[in-house]
């Protein structure tokens, strides 16, 4: 069963992230993609995340693809015009790509290329835009296409915007991203459930799944400069003090992450997991969530 | 107003190394309101100029003018007997103002004093921001009068990237997020309705842009070639 398929099936929907290496050493991907296989619903592979020049989404996608797992394809404005976007999007249905993921996409100085044009001749709305028109075979242009691919696209959003107009303009671009197309919806990680279930009680009428974020916590220190330096993630202090004090470290964020999810399976409608390196440790926290 | 700054002064001193004779020429302009360009930096840089090359023993003769707006031929016709006794001719006004001069004076080459960087406006004593892109199709009248094309990193036109924190910008933390502004503003007026509508993504303009207006026309020219 595909993602669309799992989606409209109404089961809890588990989906799990891999980032791209800096280089051509896919083993340890493959491998890693290997062992959730099977596990989850879909496994989405970032855009250059954090604007870090890397192996391309599109190519790792297709190599999922072909080890039979469904990947969703995150595709960020940063770094195509609509040319380009748009192209991209046919190149990746051709090699059977299904899903997509539009984002706006960090900006060029927050990665190891800083002086690289930033694009953003589109935005998430307009690609969502963009896409459902190729879904009905013309382009951005009104041209027709000859033969016209069918993705399932998906956009994300940031429930822990800080401020009152952040948090406003998030549901509003939320609704703008449903009205574009978006049918399913990922977050920033989720820390505090309480404030996740506000958010979700907010756009409960929007009638788009939404999948809460996980984030998998390394340390007390990574916690730290997330709260610092992530916008929308808020590790709360008691969690950061278990971090602290645990002696197996891994042991402790398997059982964060598995509470986390355990909460979730009542608030919304799956998980996203971004393992950020500990790609091996999804089974286990699914098992430890009771979803396997 | 378009705000510039002056260059580096070894840069500077290396663009004229090879001349004797040189016109600096200041703006009466944008440059003159933010400090940069006007009469009294035409004055300090000539002296600046003067003692640097004075010391190589390397002696110039420096000339100041300052005309009211050199991106406007009426006015740099009035420097033409001047700039004929030179070398060279410094310009102190934004790239505009060199080109016009440039164009006027064929024989003459013209240099640039200053980098010019942007439409902008003060923000407090000794700060100027950028505030408009120039794009050629104003949006304001629907984003309460602060601009997303100039004022937001991305030049996002549907709304805030989720990048931002404490309502700063997830580029520059000095820098508020031009859609917060956005969203206070149109709050504040009653018209957060602005915030829902999809808007069209902005067009490249093709380069150079151009304005033609008939009405103010004498008589039709065709464009010229080199
Ligand atoms: S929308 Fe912004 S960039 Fe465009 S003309 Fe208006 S202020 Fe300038
Ligand atoms: S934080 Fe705000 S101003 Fe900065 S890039 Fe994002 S939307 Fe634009």
């Amino acid at each position: 069963m595909g993602f669309r398929e799992a989606l409209y099936s109404g089961k809890f929907l588990i989906t799990a992230e891999i980032g791209p290496v800096k280089g051509t050493e896919i083993d340890v991907l493959l491998e890693d993609a290997e062992l959730i296989k099977g596990k989850v619903d879909a496994i989405n592979v970032t855009d250059l995340q954090s604007s870090v020049m890397r192996l391309g989404s599109m190519a790792v996608c297709h190599l999922l693809k072909d080890h039979g797992i469904d990947p969703i394809f995150q595709l960020t404005c940063r770094d195509r015009n609509r040319l380009a976007l748009q192209s991209d999007l046919l190149s990746a249905w051709v090699l059977g790509i299904r899903n997509v993921l539009a984002l706006t996409g960090d900006h060029p100085t927050m990665g190891d290329h800083p002086e690289a044009m930033p694009v953003f001749d589109l935005d998430s709305v307009s690609l969502l835009r963009v896409i459902c028109r190729l879904n009905e075979g013309f382009d951005m242009g009104g041209n027709q296409l000859k033969g016209a691919p069918d993705f399932f696209p998906g956009a994300v959003v940031n429930p822990g915007a800080d401020t009152e107009a952040a948090f406003e303009m998030q549901i509003i671009k939320m609704e703008k991203k449903i009205e574009a197309g978006a049918r399913f919806f990922q977050t920033q990680g989720i820390f505090d459930l309480d404030l996740f279930e506000r958010f979700m009680k907010r756009v409960e009428g929007f009638k788009t799944p939404i999948l809460g974020g996980i984030i998998l916590l390394k340390s007390a220190g990574m916690a730290r400069f997330m709260n610092k330096n992530v916008a929308g993630v808020f590790v709360p202090e008691p969690l950061i003090k278990a971090m602290e004090e645990t002696k197996d470290k891994v042991k402790t964020s398997i059982e964060i992450a598995a509470r986390l999810i355990k909460g979730m399976k009542d608030i919304c409608q799956g998980i996203h997991i971004m393992a950020i390196g500990m790609e091996d440790k999804v089974p286990v926290i699914m098992e430890k969530a009771g979803l396997l | 107003m378009i705000v510039a700054e002056i260059k580096p002064f070894e840069e500077i001193k290396n663009m004229i190394k090879n001349y004797q004779k040189v016109l600096i020429v200041g703006c009466g302009s944008c440059v003159t309101v933010c400090l940069t360009g006007g009469e009294r930096q035409v004055e300090l840089l000539a002296s600046a100029l003067r003692m640097a090359r004075k010391i190589e023993g390397n002696d110039i003769t420096v000339g100041e003018l300052t005309i009211r707006r050199q991106c406007d031929p009426e006015f740099i016709e009035q420097i033409k007997d001047e700039a004929a006794q030179y070398d060279v001719i410094l310009s102190m006004a934004c790239g505009a103002g060199v080109q016009g001069i440039a164009e006027r004076f064929k024989d003459i080459p013209v240099l640039p004093a200053m980098n010019t960087m942007f439409l902008g406006v003060s923000d407090g004593q000794g700060t100027w921001v950028e505030v408009c892109a120039a794009c050629g199709d104003c949006i304001l009248w629907k984003t309460g009068g602060i601009c997303p094309v100039a004022r937001c990193a991305k030049g996002l036109v549907n709304g805030p990237c989720g990048g931002s924190q404490g309502g700063l910008c997830e580029v520059s933390k000095d820098v508020p997020c031009a859609w917060q502004l956005i969203y206070a503003r149109l709050v504040r007026l009653n018209l957060q309705h602005f915030l829902k509508d999809i808007s069209q993504q902005k067009k490249q303009p093709v380069r150079p842009r151009r304005l033609v207006r008939e009405d103010l026309r004498l008589k039709k020219e065709p464009t010229k070639g080199v």
